[in-house]
């Protein structure tokens, strides 16, 4: 076994009183891909950046190849690739030139940004966009641009804080696909997500995060395993009915979640549920049976949605 | 995963260690290096403007208004110069100070705010000081050429008598850096743009401009207003330069208060922007 | 543009707009000087107010400061002043010109090119002479409350040297009017903010060489043609001639000068519109 890349133990960070970030601990080996799941708040971000060695902890450990970020911040960074949440790309600089100057601040020369820049170009779709102004560009490309100069270091971990969030669907493809390639070749990846088909695509192993704590830890289907049931089962009886219907149902499936606008029923065998309401004479307005996903594990833990 | 231990993590510590050299030395200059990239798009406007502001404001105040000040007190009326010689080291540092203005208040809120580069450069191995000189220099790479031209003009107007005149070009340098200093040590904290900016161009810079002895000597003002002189970076720089440009008469220790003041706004400028803006980063 | 003028035709909702001043001008101004009082009401009163000073400090280091070492200037009439009283009237119509071209231009560019005001403002019955209008209005209120505050001051100091110095009022605005309606027909046609560095300067020299500081008659007669043909020394000239009394049959010109001037900036500015938001 490798030793890990990040160890982060009792990592704590407080603003004043409030702890954004409540003593969590994981480690993530070489070549991984670790997600850290959870709604906005959650501090996932506070921990990327404690990750990312700009944001100094207020106690706990945390080790990054085997340095200590607050001593080695500069050391630490020159091996991280870091995709923000928002795009800080230079807006009165052309494409390439955003490439160029962004390896330079690693130490390499020119010659080494130029050749690196070109490549990147190529790998993130863009080549033919390199004399273009950044603010020209599509949010999709803009992000596709943002994660080409977080690899201009050839990176050892790259994290990426939200990686397609605001895209649309086939822009969030794209990315997928690129972030994929990455993996392939061996780069540690560390994401933040509150969509959980995004953990699932990405993530070898990931924490549920809330409220600055870890609430489960483990690979995709294990937490869908562990926390949920194979199958979910929503029904809709309009929201004036939704409470009483939900006292009728209880003791149908292994469970049940009774949001505002629907039921959820945690079943092995949801098509089997559905026929028992049917005679219980109760008629839904709309029915679906899905596969569970992360996102019933973390309504599980929490009691509460993941995108609110 | 490849089966390495021990030698994998003392590799990968060691090549940390090894990036953070040239980061650590040189990233200052690699901040320089992208904000004069950056200034290569507006190149033609800060080129006309560096050549036009020389001649259109000689002329008009060194030429225009001296001819009716030097009819009214003779042609040699301030310490044996004419109005010319008298004001052109005042205009001279006046446009080291309106680019040193220029350039601590829009591109430090930007960086943090509406083009947030500086976080994505300490993203990268480069700390909130290094940021911050990386600024500061590229702002002396404007300042300097500024001045340089400027007195390239002066000199077309036979503006300066003395053959000490070309060291007015580091008084102004140095003037313009001590204001652009303490302009961005608040310019850096600002969260909210509320028209800060504007604010600091009309009750600082613009009184600074007009109430330094720029135009006039400052005892020609009432003396309940010639503290504004005193604390004005702007009036030691003009008086420190019309020494130097003309031989003004004045005790020696004036000139060294006229070196020392500046100097020790540029050193709280300097060190409190690099305070606020590592605290800045560090969320 | 090009594509949609050729379907033009064919939509109904064009023909209302189609033909006469009824296309452009829905005689409602009102609203647009409306949102533009709430909207500095709501922002940035305090900066707008600070625009009150920035002549004030000039008047003050120049005419009084520098007005001890100049002594008396000879007007254009050759009437003698102290350099105080003739300073002042130039700085009132150099705030006019500022106040009139910053809103008319950096205002102007930025709801057109980024905050995308007037596209939305055209979708709905206004017309593009009633937004230009609009916002020129708003910039003359703003420069009548600048003017209003700096005549005040001249009082104050007894740089009114006459009675007529009142009439200088209507005279800014009219200066304001003039600058405002150029300033918006040129932005209009501007693309980038590095274009509205050119105005810029223009606009220095301009400040400088007008008969701002000192009297015209400093230059050779060929350079003095070249001031008069610019809009800022007929300004200058009439709120001049207007505060130290020597009225001349000449100031109609100045009158004259401005009217043109206004009629040619509307009439650009709202071809302009059109043909960006309407066509």
């Amino acid at each position: 076994m490798s030793p890990p890349v990040i160890t982060a133990k009792s990592l704590t960070k407080k603003y004043k009183e409030f702890a954004a970030v409540d003593g969590i601990s994981f480690e993530v080996a070489p070549g991984e891909s670790f997600g850290l799941l959870g709604p906005n708040g959650a501090g996932k971000s506070t921990t990327m950046r404690m990750v990312g060695a700009v944001s100094t902890r207020t106690s706990g450990d945390l080790s990054i190849l085997g340095l200590d970020p607050n001593e080695h911040g500069p050391e630490v960074r020159s091996q991280l690739g870091v995709v923000p949440q928002q795009d800080n790309l230079d807006m009165e600089l052309r494409v390439r030139d955003n490439l160029i100057v962004y390896g330079r601040y690693f130490g390499l020369s020119h010659a080494q940004c130029g050749r690196k820049a070109d490549e990147l170009l190529e790998f993130a779709q863009l080549t033919d966009r390199a004399k273009a102004k950044v603010d020209d560009l599509s949010g999709g490309m803009k992000r596709r641009l943002t994660i080409a100069r977080s690899l201009m270091n050839d990176p050892r971990i790259l994290l990426l804080d939200e990686p397609t969030t605001g895209l649309d669907p086939q822009a969030r493809h794209i990315l997928w696909d690129r972030l994929f390639r990455l993996k392939e070749q061996g780069t540690t990846l560390v994401l933040t997500t509150h969509y959980m088909d995004e953990a699932e695509q990405l993530c070898d192993r990931l924490v549920v995060v809330d409220k600055g704590r870890i609430m489960a830890e483990g690979a995709p289907a294990d937490l869908i395993k562990q926390y949920s049931t194979r199958e979910v089962v929503e029904v809709r009886f309009g929201s004036d009915r939704n409470a009483d219907v939900a006292r009728r149902l209880a003791g149908v499936g292994e469970r049940l979640e009774v949001l505002p606008d629907r039921i959820l029923i945690y079943s092995e065998d949801g098509d089997a549920e559905l026929a028992l309401i049917a005679e219980m004479g109760l008629e839904p307005i709309t029915s679906l049976v899905r596969r569970s996903s992360l996102e019933d594990v973390f309504l599980r833990l929490t009691g509460r949605s993941l995108i609110e | 995963m490849t089966a390495v231990t021990e030698p994998f993590a003392a590799e990968a510590a060691g090549r940390a260690l090894a990036g953070g050299v040239k980061p650590r030395r040189y990233g200052s200059w690699y901040v320089a290096e992208h904000r004069i990239r950056g200034m290569r798009s507006y190149l033609k406007t800060l080129l006309v403007t560096s050549v036009g502001n020389p001649l259109v404001y000689l002329f008009a105040l060194g030429v225009g208004l001296a001819s009716l000040i030097d009819k009214n007190l003779g042609p040699n009326g301030f310490n044996g110069v004419s109005y010319l010689a008298f004001v052109a080291p005042a205009l001279l540092a006046t446009a080291a100070v309106t680019v040193a203005a220029e350039e601590c208040t829009y591109p430090i809120m930007m960086g943090f705010k509406w083009n947030p580069i500086f976080f994505g450069m300490n993203a990268a191995p480069i700390t909130g000081n290094q940021i911050v000189n990386g600024v500061f220099i590229s702002v002396l790479v404007r300042i300097i050429p500024t001045c340089v031209i400027y007195f390239l003009v002066m000199l077309l107007f036979g503006a300066v008598p003395s053959p000490w005149g070309a060291l007015t070009i580091l008084v102004a340098t140095f003037t313009g850096l001590s204001v652009g200093l303490v302009i961005a040590a608040y310019t850096s904290r600002i969260v909210d743009d509320k028209g800060q900016m504007a604010m600091i161009m009309r009750f600082g810079i613009t009184p600074m401009f007009l109430f330094s002895g720029t135009f006039f000597p400052l005892s020609q003002m009432p003396i309940f207003l010639q503290w504004i002189g005193w604390i004005s970076p702007l009036w030691h720089g003009t008086q420190l330069g019309r020494v130097l440009s003309y031989g003004a008469v004045e005790p020696a220790w004036l000139s060294a208060l006229h070196v020392l003041y500046p100097a020790a706004l540029c050193v709280w400028g300097w060190t409190t922007t690099q305070r606020v803006v590592t605290r800045r980063l560090n969320k | 543009m090009t594509s949609t003028r050729a379907l033009a035709p064919t939509r109904p909702l064009a023909k209302p707009r189609s033909g006469g001043i009824g296309a452009l001008y829905a005689g409602n101004a009102r609203s647009v000087v409306a949102r533009g009082l709430l909207a500095t009401r709501s922002t940035n009163y305090l900066i707008v107010l600070s625009g009150f000073f920035e002549p004030v400090f000039y008047l003050l280091s120049m005419g009084l400061g520098l007005g001890a070492l100049v002594g008396n200037v000879a007007t254009s009439t050759g009437q003698q002043v102290p350099y105080a009283a003739f300073i002042a009237p130039a700085l009132l119509a150099v705030s006019a010109m500022n106040g009139a071209i910053y809103d008319s231009t950096w205002n102007v560019f930025f709801k057109m090119q980024y905050a995308k005001l007037y596209e939305g403002m055209l979708t709905t019955s206004l017309g593009p002479l009633d937004v230009a209008l609009g916002e020129i209005l708003l910039a003359l209120l703003r420069g009548a409350l600048y003017a209003g505050g700096f005549m005040i001051v001249m009082q104050v100091l007894g740089l009114n040297l006459a009675w007529t110095a009142f009439l200088a009022l209507p005279a800014v605005l009219l200066i304001a009017f003039g600058f405002a309606s150029l300033g918006m027909a040129i932005t209009s046609y501007l693309k980038t903010f590095q274009q509205m560095d050119w105005i810029t300067f223009v606009m220095l020299p301009m400040f400088l060489f007008s008969a701002t500081f000192y009297p015209l008659s400093v230059y050779p007669t060929a350079i003095q043609w070249v001031i008069q043909a610019l809009p800022l020394w007929h300004g200058v000239e009439l709120v001049r001639g207007l505060t130290t009394g020597a009225l001349s049959v000449a100031m109609l010109w100045h009158v004259l000068y401005y009217v043109v001037m206004i009629a040619i900036g509307l009439v650009f500015t709202t071809r302009r519109l059109r043909a960006l938001f309407l066509d």
